[in-house]
């Protein structure tokens, strides 16, 4: 219960960095929940995020899963709301004043600005990630692999990650 | 993503256009809920189409899309701006937070689960092994993402200045990912300034 005001500031916060996607969050993801809260720990996180990766819906349902371990059915109910709430608000009042935002001329230089720089974070929140998931040759082989699958062939990403469960178990179990 | 720096929206269908065939929020919350349950493995936005153009009509092609040019040019998921817009579209607030729910209830409430089994299990040495191997997945999974986007909306070399600058930025110097935003956000903007041809209108 104590640590659901520290659930909602970081969430509401990791909202606003959402530009380009959730992924974008996920380097302050790491700093403040594992580093500053201790909620879980990195390895903790870097599997949420690869299981979250299955699930249908928005890509960052993982939040629920810390929300639930930090503060039970109450914490995971915040953390989705601290989450979504802002960039919703933000969406909704922008999106019925969208056709003045539409002669604003600096709104054209604003979308080309904030494209390289959520291509960044995109990639930025990739290598936090890759930092613990990728651990050796075999791991780094299975992230290219993946990689030059779905730029080559229309694959459902969902079958990828179950693949990937797959050899994780017959590669990595202990004998 | 794709709408970045693009050619403009030529102004929002009327909210009108819908009032023909009442949408009632119960609907709007059963048809997010089954998109919310069904979109597996991303690419959210197909599901979306297929779900309200194509199948329900709540919303023409060229509506669609601008409502995704606005989803992807704010901050939040694209999944859950398009069922605000949507929604809000349909319904008003009521239809925004109906669109919302539905499309967030399913895979939340998986994670719920999967969060509690893999608390319980999560040091289990077959899970780690599975684990392992999607983690490396993910990155796969997020690379092609990165890289697919890059190609649709990196147009400038300057871009991908900036692009180096947001990833030492975090990566390296640890700079919170809300500096890199604001700063390199702020600079890329006054660097695409609106110029002076542009004053009339955005080009076409």
């Amino acid at each position: 219960m104590k640590q659901i005001p520290a659930l909602l500031r970081v969430f509401l916060y990791l909202s606003l960095l959402t530009v380009g996607g959730g992924m974008a969050a996920f380097p302050e993801m790491r700093t403040l929940t594992v580093d500053v809260h201790h909620w879980l720990t990195f390895p903790q996180l870097v599997h949420l995020y690869s299981v979250g990766q299955m699930a249908p819906g928005p890509n960052m349902m993982m939040i629920v899963s810390i929300g639930q371990w930090v503060s039970g059915i109450l914490g995971a109910i915040v953390v989705v709301i601290a989450f979504f709430g802002p960039t919703s608000l933000l969406t909704l009042v922008v999106g019925r004043g969208w056709n003045r935002l539409a002669k604003w001329p600096w709104r054209t230089s604003l979308q080309q600005g904030l494209a390289p720089v959520s291509v960044g974070l995109l990639l930025a929140g990739c290598f936090t990630l890759a930092k613990g998931a990728v651990t050796g040759l075999e791991t780094a082989t299975i992230a290219v692999a993946v990689l030059l699958i779905l730029l080559q062939y229309k694959i459902n990403p969902a079958l990828l990650v179950l693949a990937g469960a797959i050899i994780g178990i017959l590669s990595f179990a202990p004998k | 993503m794709s709408e970045f720096g693009g050619s403009p929206p030529t102004g929002l269908s009327p909210r009108s256009a819908s009032a023909a065939t009442p949408v009632n929020v119960l609907q709007i919350f059963l048809e997010f809920l089954l998109i919310g349950a069904t979109s597996f493995g991303g690419g959210v936005v197909a599901y979306l189409r297929n779900g309200l153009v194509a199948k329900r009509a709540w919303l023409d092609d060229k509506a669609f899309v601008e409502l995704l040019s606005i989803s992807q040019s704010l901050p939040g998921l694209n999944s859950t701006n398009m069922a605000v817009l949507v929604g809000d579209r349909l319904r008003g607030i009521p239809g925004a937070l109906a669109g919302i729910a539905g499309m967030c209830l399913p895979g939340g409430l998986l994670m719920f689960f999967v969060g509690i089994f893999y608390r319980q299990h999560g040091d289990h040495p077959l899970v780690t092994a599975a684990l392992k191997g999607v983690a490396a997945v993910a990155v796969g999974l997020v690379l092609a993402t990165a890289v697919q986007l890059a190609k649709r909306v990196l147009e400038h070399s300057s871009d991908f200045v900036f692009l180096a600058v947001t990833i030492i930025g975090v990566n390296r110097l640890h700079r919170s990912v809300l500096t890199m935003l604001v700063t390199v956000g702020l600079v890329a903007t006054v660097w695409y300034r609106p110029r002076k041809a542009q004053k009339e209108g955005p080009p076409q």
